[in-house]
């Protein structure tokens, strides 16, 4: 293939990683921006989602029906067990930044080794409810002029473009959600100032456990999405989670179009590099770049500086 | 009405209001006067809830509402005008303002007479609230409070740092909500205001009530006040 469909083909290839990540990352972004909690359990509610989507989708004999519960119930599942662990943690340690690093640490580990137990050590697939895959054409400039062409190999799935849409779809919702909705304004109300969001009745308790179950629940969905491509796996939310941190931190932390704008960046250079270098090389550039932003602009692309 | 009884609160294990007692009547505009750390604002945010009470009660009308959460407290119709005015800086007046109505569900009419007070705002309500100037700012602070229609309104400072035509303004609304029935608890520096407004004027001295005194000694004896706040 000539360089510029395995170009293409690479670009679409980060695309699919950007859009799980831009879902899983925002769900960070979001609890830390409102609750300044740094959720370190947030990989766990990704792997979750990806394990109930293979149990849902087993106990309803797979298929689209399967799937689609499974993209219904996981993220909900997922959302009531962030919010009871806000509820009966969180809350408790009164969302102390420090103490909540430590209370989301121990969370990680009892999600993960209950998926052990119960789910066991194998990666296990789910089969996409559709698949086909798509052949894409390219422009060829010949000495007629450019025309099209469809060169071997330059295709995706039509479930690769599913993942796309429906990212794109719930970031969407999620940005109304944040901007033209009461309850996303009570939410920008308690992250710019939680003392005086009280003073004007706003129970800032149970928006935070909102937002956490939101949060945990934008993971889940991320992992039910990438199940059928990559397989669920008890250990699977480590990577994702040190991802989403690499998303969050340079795109600025608690800010969504920051965060979709950085998963875009690092899912894109993750396609490319992998296709033409290799996968460990993309983790090094993510983390070189993290860097670069750690020391030039420590509040990430579209965050603000500390006041 | 509201009444604070016996109050002793403060940030956690240091304790700086002991055994505060003071009563606040509806038509009424009652200063609290000391210096600084003598406990005014460590006072309206324990009456916001917004510190826990070690002992004592808060009363309005009757209801002790000194251990509700701090969410429920003006939502039994207390505003609160904070030190420093703490609005949401990167919300739009409107948006500011809205938070104000939601807060007990107040109606349009509400928001309508708020803005026929702070005619300025009106003009502004697309504009984010930290790019309004400090007069803004305040206007707006006080239109939020009042968008939740409060019977009883506390206002930390208000005046602070603010041009004279911008403090007769304040003036001017906290004496047309006095004479509408507000119960009205002013933290209030300066001694010439204190005098224009004040119905009676309560000096606290470490976290405890040293003197009070009615508006009738107030002017009859203008250095009561720097008497006992010393200045």
């Amino acid at each position: 293939m000539e360089f510029g469909p395995h170009l293409m083909l690479a670009v679409l290839e980060g695309a699919v990683t950007a859009a799980v990540l831009a879902l899983m990352a925002s769900g960070l972004s979001l609890v830390f921006g409102v609750m300044r909690v740094v959720n370190v359990a947030h990989g766990q509610f990704f792997m979750l989602g990806a394990v109930l989507a293979w149990a849902v989708s087993s106990a309803l004999g797979g298929g689209a029906v399967g799937f689609v519960a499974a993209l219904l119930l996981a993220p909900v599942i997922a959302g009531a067990l962030a919010v009871a662990a806000d509820l009966t943690v969180l809350k408790r340690v009164g969302y102390d930044p420090e103490r909540t690093i430590v209370a989301t640490i121990g969370l990680l580990y009892i999600l993960q080794q209950a998926a052990l137990m119960t789910y066991g050590p194998e990666a296990r697939p789910v089969a996409p409810p559709f698949n086909d895959r798509l052949a894409l054409p390219w422009i060829e400039f010949g000495p007629e002029g450019p025309g099209l062409i469809w060169p071997w190999g330059l295709s995706i799935t039509s479930y690769k473009l599913f993942v796309m849409g429906a990212a794109a779809a719930v970031l969407a919702g999620l940005w109304a959600l944040m901007t033209r909705t009461g309850i996303g304004l009570v939410m920008r109300a308690t992250q710019l100032d939680r003392e005086t969001a009280q003073a004007f009745g706003i129970p800032v308790e149970r928006v935070y456990a909102g937002v956490f179950g939101l949060g945990a629940a934008l993971a889940a969905l991320a992992g039910v999405l990438i199940v059928p491509i990559q397989q669920a796996h008890y250990l699977m939310g480590g990577d994702a989670l040190l991802l989403s941190f690499i998303v969050v931190i340079i795109g600025g932390l608690g800010s969504l179009g920051g965060t979709v704008i950085a998963a875009l960046l690092i899912g894109l250079s993750d396609g490319i590099v992998s296709v033409f270098f290799s996968p460990t090389l993309a983790k090094i550039l993510a983390t070189l770049l993290v860097a670069l932003v750690l020391v030039f602009r420590p509040e990430g692309l579209m965050g603000k500086a500390a006041r | 009405m509201l009444e604070l009884k016996n109050i002793a609160a403060g940030y956690g294990p240091v304790r700086v209001l002991h055994g505060l007692s003071l009563t606040v009547r509806p038509g009424e505009i009652t200063c609290l006067l000391g210096r600084n750390g003598a406990g005014k604002t460590t006072a309206m945010k324990a009456i916001m809830g917004l510190l826990p009470l070690a002992s004592g009660q808060v009363l309005l009308d009757g209801e002790d509402i000194g251990r509700l959460p701090a969410h429920e407290v003006p939502r039994r119709g207390i505003g609160y005008i904070p030190q420093g005015r703490r609005l949401f800086s990167d919300l739009t007046v409107a948006q500011n303002l809205e938070i104000g109505m939601r807060c007990r569900h107040s109606p349009p009419e509400v928001r309508d007479r708020v803005l026929e007070m702070f005619p300025r705002l009106a003009d502004r309500m697309g504009q984010r609230a930290g790019t309004l100037s400090g007069g803004e700012q305040q206007m707006l602070a006080t239109a939020r409070a009042l968008c939740v229609d409060p019977r009883v309104l506390l206002l930390d400072e208000p005046t602070e740092g603010l041009q004279p035509s911008m403090i007769a303004l304040i003036r001017d609304t906290v004496l047309r909500l006095r004479d509408e029935g507000v119960a009205i608890l002013l933290v209030e520096q300066r001694l010439d205001a204190v005098l224009a407004t004040a119905d009676r004027a309560v000096i606290l001295e470490n976290g405890a009530v040293r003197a009070e005194a009615d508006a009738a000694e107030l002017r009859a004896e203008p250095d009561l006040l720097r008497r006992h706040l010393g200045v």
